[in-house]
């Protein structure tokens, strides 16, 4: 149990020393209202529309796109730590491997789905 | 490191998955017309069963034993392969009347069949999970393909139940790796049977069995099935409705007889309650579906129940392996005559989308006998009524049942045939006796699947030892 | 050391959570993180269990587990998004053309 002592203690110091700087700067600072002062951004862009616009639907394409290449690169990790071993059918291996990517990579690209207008 | 052997065990899957990818880059590249891509892709599946039948005989494992090739892949590889070529063919016609011909169909299509193949080869429940998946996600697209709200509809409950269903196959395989130390099915059976056995094992052992239920629609995990086989295109349905059945039973069997013998053992029981719960249910709903597609969907429930019939360990080895053949004999009748079925239903959806009603069938004997005759042939199939192969392989099955001593089991079996004489003879009576004017579509591809099954389907009937035979070597599993 | 029956009965909590949410909840973005949320139960069941049995496999099979969570995420949206821009709504009990 004794190594979750310092963890707890942690956490204790932690959100003291948070709540202390919210709190200090609440209860000591001066406070002045105005209009300009209550926009989200102060002294910055003036905000329109809702907060939860739409978003173009080619965002969320490239989103799927970038999941689904990025989550390939998982497997390059292991494959790196014992490459030395495999030697040359690592390479082969490794080769075949982005081969398939790329032919989902060219599907994606000739469908127009790189694009963005 | 990988040595010939290796790949010579998934040779046919491996031609299989570079004849897709390449077809998949053809098809956006180079080819305008889809029909040419559907003949490429038939092509593709026919070298992949000349290679299939090369390796009949042949048994090893390959990769450090992530995949075996024996008679049983080789006996189901084959009846996939069939029924891919069979998907092909129905689809042609009716992706080109539906208006959404696009070239992906046949390469999902692929995709799915490779999946398929891999599960009746996989003896690591890794590659169980990758086979699972690789044949189920093409699925999900396939059913939302033509995008109208019906077919997307489809898609989106077939996805999230399948991904459901897949939750519990992998947390199952979770806990059978936690009781076992090992994913590979051979080394999961060593350990159970050289210790005491554990909670975590027999838990792991029913969740994957509840995932494969879902995915194979047995009651109680059957609510998805009217839903997504009405809704999905008609010939995504008559290829899911078999090819998904085939390889989650064949997946089952994998699974359960190899790494679990004696857990599945001590579900005898509770396996012959959910076969005969599943035959009740599904045969009693069916008789009130006024569609076709949904009386269908029905009818594919219940004829889980009878194929799972054959799954329950009858204790017995002898009894087992005739059991286990008569199911992989019905998978075979079932195949064809689904194929057949559903492909005469094709034939009489018009582009819009309807003629999809029992009434639709009226008259249709009067004006296309030959239509009306292949659909006759099939829906008595269905039933189990002679000389079809539907009626022999009950015969197996109950016959196996009888032998293990299940008798209320094999019972249930024949009365719930009974019952769904009723709603299939209806088909039969309103194209023979009703008046009516049906118009269905005329296409080569179409044509010849339904005449080819129907032939099929009385031929093998009259002589089905050869078969029979067959299915009896492709149980021994390695 | 954390024992591992900890991580297990944390892994099975997970998993139910989730089980339950996609039988409780109604909107199929939720229905598929809960989805997502028993996956993961499953990877750090297999963590944990890699660690006690001291074998890599349970790890190998949580790269794979991600990797198709991954497509299924790709699918899954993909199906969702149609289904919002046809009906403007992704209640599952809106999505009901299909009955019998």
């Amino acid at each position: 149990m004794l190594e979750y002592v310092a963890i707890a203690l942690m956490i204790v110091v932690s959100t003291f020393v948070a709540l202390s700087a919210i709190g200090m700067g609440e209860l000591l600072g001066p406070k002045k209202k105005s209009k300009a002062k209550d926009v989200p951004y102060e002294s910055g862009m003036l905000p329109y529309g809702e907060g939860t616009r739409r978003i173009p639907v080619r965002f969320y394409l490239i989103a799927v796109l970038f999941i689904l290449f990025d989550i390939e690169v998982i497997f390059f990790l292991p494959w790196a730590v014992v490459f030395r071993q495999l030697r040359i059918f690592g390479l082969i291996e490794m080769a075949v491997f982005i081969g398939i990517l790329l032919v989902g990579y060219a599907y994606a690209w000739k469908k127009g789905a790189l694009e963005w207008e | 490191m990988p040595q010939p052997l290796d790949f010579a065990t998934l040779q046919p899957v491996i031609v299989l998955s570079v004849w897709t990818c390449v077809l998949l880059l053809l098809d956006v590249f180079l080819i305008k017309r889809k029909s040419i891509t559907a003949v490429l892709t038939a092509f593709g599946l026919a070298l992949t069963l000349g290679l299939t039948f090369m390796q009949v005989g042949a048994s090893n494992d390959g990769f450090s034993g992530m995949v075996v090739q024996d008679g049983f892949s080789t006996f189901i590889n084959a009846l996939q392969l069939v029924g891919g070529l069979l998907g092909v063919a129905v689809a042609h016609a009716y992706i080109k009347r539906t208006g959404s011909e696009r070239g992906e169909y046949y390469t999902l299509l692929l995709f799915s069949v490779i999946g398929m193949m891999l599960m009746a080869q996989s003896n690591d429940l890794i590659m169980v999970f990758i086979a699972l998946e690789l044949l189920s996600i093409p699925l999900y697209v396939l059913a939302a393909f033509t995008r109208n709200t019906e077919s997307e509809e489809a898609g989106i409950k077939y996805f999230l139940l399948g991904a459901f269903s897949t939750g519990f196959v992998v947390y199952g395989i979770a806990l059978v790796y936690g009781a076992t130390a090992s994913t590979n099915l051979h080394e999961i059976v060593a350990f159970a049977s050289s210790s005491s056995p554990s909670l975590l094992l027999t838990i792991g052992a029913a969740l994957i069995l509840v995932g494969f239920a879902f995915k194979v629609a047995v009651v109680p995990f059957h609510m998805w099935t009217p839903d997504v086989y009405q809704g999905a295109p008609t010939a995504v349905t008559a290829f899911m409705s078999s090819g998904a059945k085939v390889a989650g039973f064949a997946a089952l069997l994998r699974v359960f007889s190899v790494a679990f013998p004696n857990i599945s053992m001590d579900m005898a029981p509770v396996l012959a309650a959910i076969s005969a719960l599943t035959m009740i249910v599904g045969n009693i709903v069916a008789v009130s579906q006024t569609n076709i597609k949904r009386m269908l969907a029905y009818s594919s429930i219940a004829h889980a129940g009878y194929i799972l019939m054959a799954f329950v360990p009858y204790g017995d080895a002898q009894v087992s392996a005739d059991a286990i053949a008569s199911g992989l004999f019905y998978l075979v009748a079932y195949m064809l005559t689904n194929f057949g079925a559903w492909a005469v239903v094709i034939a009489l959806e018009t582009k819009s989308g309807s003629g999809l009603e029992l009434s639709d069938y009226s008259g249709l004997a009067k004006k296309y006998p030959a239509i009306a005759a292949a659909m006759t042939i099939f829906m008595l199939s269905l039933i189990g009524f002679p000389p079809t192969l539907g009626m022999v392989g009950k015969f197996y099955l109950f016959r196996a049942a009888l032998q293990g001593g299940y008798t209320t089991l094999a019972l249930i079996g024949v009365i719930t045939s009974l019952v769904s004489a009723f709603y299939y003879l209806r088909v039969i009576v309103n194209m023979y006796m009703r008046e009516g004017d049906p118009t269905p579509a005329r296409d080569l591809w179409l044509d010849l699947t339904w005449s080819i099954t129907a032939i099929a389907t009385v031929v093998v009937s009259l002589a089905p030892q050869f078969l029979f035979v067959l299915a009896s070597t492709a149980v021994m599993l390695k | 050391m954390v024992k591992v029956d900890y991580y297990i009965i944390l892994s099975a909590i997970l998993f139910i959570t989730g089980a339950l949410g996609v039988l409780v909840r109604r909107n199929p973005l939720i229905i598929f993180m809960s989805v997502e949320l028993m996956l993961n139960a499953a990877n750090l069941a297999f963590v944990a269990f890699a660690n006690m049995h001291n074998n890599l496999d349970g790890q190998i099979f949580v790269f794979f587990v991600m990797t198709v969570a991954a497509a299924e995420v790709a699918v899954g949206l993909a199906l969702i998004v149609q289904i919002f821009k046809a009906k403007h709504s992704i209640n599952v009990d809106d999505i009901n053309s299909l009955k019998g």
